[in-house]
């Protein structure tokens, strides 16, 4: 085993995604600490020049006609493969759509612990210290692996990118394993439908979450954006009910928006959303629960009923 | 088409979550527990998955979970209310807070016998603190695994599956079966099931019980258990509806967005 610190970066249409920065420069500030180095890993085909975007202390590039897309199967079998070869102290990766699929695969098959949802990240003398946000961001668990060696996949917005740009050396290699017998085969991307308005553009967001209380009562959030001349913005469970397009999603698998204004209305604040909407400008929160982690991130806040206020915010607007 | 569908129990999250007093755990006695609603899409899409699979006939699902609460069998009753045909516990000195990493092994050991199509789980769960339970299940059973999936569609051996990234960009993959699925959300809302039909099937329901072999453990220790302590809060506004949407316009008016 080595003492190093793997980071498995994370692009999308030949673009590098900013949780692999975040994650390099907290493997860049925590390697030393070990004694080993921060080493990125980057899977693709035909990518080098991205691998030389990521300013790890070096950069191993997998690169393979399998790995050409992001592929559960072929990524979670080839980075196995690479700690088998070249076994680290710790393997980071995003708690994203992507790290998701292969962290809890790689450590089921290898036999590494997993600590996942990790906002904090830090080593004590020898021991590494991975603070994990779960249930629903309302608990922190700070734990230590049971050996020396762990996987942690953390949370996007974590830690500073910054530190985890620049250039660094590249090393090529093909995958370790066969990659030629894939169960899963890539076939497309699919592009979000345009056509709808377009929520990352407005000034003010009409935000509703699941204390809208049902389908009938959209139109309320509606007729007010109308008079505010804006749009009606939405927490996941409403877009997945149906009451509004996928389009209107704001969070992590949703859009991100700055609006100037972004009222929140009977929205909690789970951490997904809050990924999405934490840059606007003014935050107005309306949740009747005074303890709503939503109030955590705006600036104003109130516990009146959200569809009281609808009426009376748009009978005022219309003056 | 054979699905089976692991679900977790998890603390309902609308109560107050306290601390235990060494400071490690959850006060789990003092918790209620409800299905995981990641897996109350899993069970929506498997059922879906079988009526449009085309062979009825053949085609069954089987719902299954780690009894770690003593109560997972109303779960089971409300999930063959909405469509599922078999369910079964494992059993054993699983306590409630049970690992991820135990939880998918002691699934993966009971259900490798039943040889199923595909295996859909909800893609996570709000106490995965050592990780999701879908791809572990599919590491132990040898089968691929896709996770943020939101629509499913199987046929002849094949699964076309869509898979959600940020910013609403979805991938499409074509998969051999069997395959493990962490399922994000079914393609149309959980059915709701009538308390009273709920009720009925409980008086008659098979439960299948399997007993469950050792834990294998998270592999780390939580040495702490915590409330995060926000960095700032809002300030908050009294009154009624009426005094709030004064204040609203007044902010509005001040960031020059309406006159």
């Amino acid at each position: 085993m080595s003492n190093d610190i793997f980071v498995l970066a994370e692009h999308l249409n030949g673009k590098v995604s900013d949780i692999s920065f975040e994650m390099i420069g907290k493997a860049k500030e925590l390697a030393p600490k070990f004694g080993g180095k921060a080493i990125a890993i980057l899977m693709g085909r035909g990518v080098k020049s991205l691998a030389e975007s990521l300013g790890a202390d070096s950069v191993l590039y997998v690169d393979d006609p399998a790995l050409a897309q992001f592929n559960p199967e072929a990524y979670s079998r080839a980075l196995a493969a690479v700690i088998k070869d070249r076994p680290p102290r710790v393997v980071m990766m995003g708690n994203t759509s992507m790290g998701m699929d292969v962290g809890a695969w790689v450590s089921a098959s290898t036999g590494l612990p997993l600590i996942a949802y990790v906002n904090c990240l830090n080593v004590e003398g020898s021991t590494l210290v991975a603070t994990s946000q779960i249930y629903g961001g309302k608990i922190q668990a700070e734990a230590i692996p049971n050996g020396e060696t762990c996987i942690i996949s953390c949370l996007a917005g974590a830690f500073p990118a910054d530190a985890g740009k620049g250039s660094s050396s590249v090393e090529q290699i093909a995958s370790p394993v066969s990659l030629n017998d894939l169960k899963v085969k890539f076939v497309k991307l699919i592009e979000p439908e345009k056509g709808d308005v377009d929520i990352t553009q407005q000034p003010i967001l009409v935000s509703v979450g699941r204390g809208i209380g049902g389908q009938e009562n959209i139109e309320l959030a509606q007729e007010l954006a109308e008079a505010l001349g804006c749009a009606v913005s939405a927490s996941r469970p409403i877009t997945d009910a149906g009451w509004l397009p996928k389009t209107r999603q704001v969070g992590k698998s949703g859009l991100t928006v700055k609006p100037k204004v972004y009222l929140a209305l009977g929205i909690s604040g789970a951490p997904e959303h809050l990924e999405g909407m934490r840059g606007a400008e003014l935050i107005i929160a309306v949740n009747t629960d005074a303890k709503a982690p939503i109030f955590d991130v705006a600036h104003y806040g109130a516990t009146c009923d959200m569809l009281d206020l609808l009426p009376a915010l748009t009978e005022k607007v219309k003056g | 088409m054979n699905i089976i569908v692991p679900i977790k129990q998890i603390p309902n999250l609308t109560d107050e979550l306290e601390i235990n007093g060494d400071g490690t755990n959850l006060d789990h006695d003092a918790l209620q527990y409800v299905l995981n609603e990641f897996d109350e899409h899993a069970i929506e899409e498997a059922v879906l998955t079988k009526e449009s699979a085309g062979d009825a006939v053949r085609s069954a699902v089987t719902v299954v979970g780690v009894d770690t609460t003593g109560e997972l069998d109303s779960a089971l009753h409300t999930a063959l209310a909405k469509g599922a045909d078999k369910v079964a516990k494992i059993t054993g000195d699983f306590p409630r807070g049970t690992d991820s990493h135990t939880q998918a092994k002691l699934i993966a050991d009971a259900i490798k016998s039943m040889s199923p199509d595909i295996v859909m789980t909800g893609v996570q769960a709000a106490d995965d603190r050592d990780g999701q339970m879908g791809p572990m299940i599919a590491a132990h059973l040898g089968l691929p695994y896709v996770g943020v999936v939101t629509s499913v569609a199987a046929k002849d051996g094949k699964a076309i599956v869509h898979k959600e990234y940020a910013g609403g960009v979805m991938a499409e993959f074509e998969v051999t079966l069997p395959m493990v699925v962490g399922v994000q959300a079914a393609h149309q809302p959980p059915r709701y099931a009538p308390v009273s039909k709920i009720r009925q099937i409980a008086k008659t329901a098979k439960v299948d019980e399997i007993s469950g072999g050792d834990p294998v453990g998270s592999g780390s220790s939580v040495r702490k258990m915590f409330k995060p302590q926000s960095a700032g809060h809002a300030q908050m506004w009294d009154g009624d509806a009426a005094d709030v949407a004064e204040k609203i316009i007044t902010m509005i008016k001040e960031k020059g967005l309406l006159k």
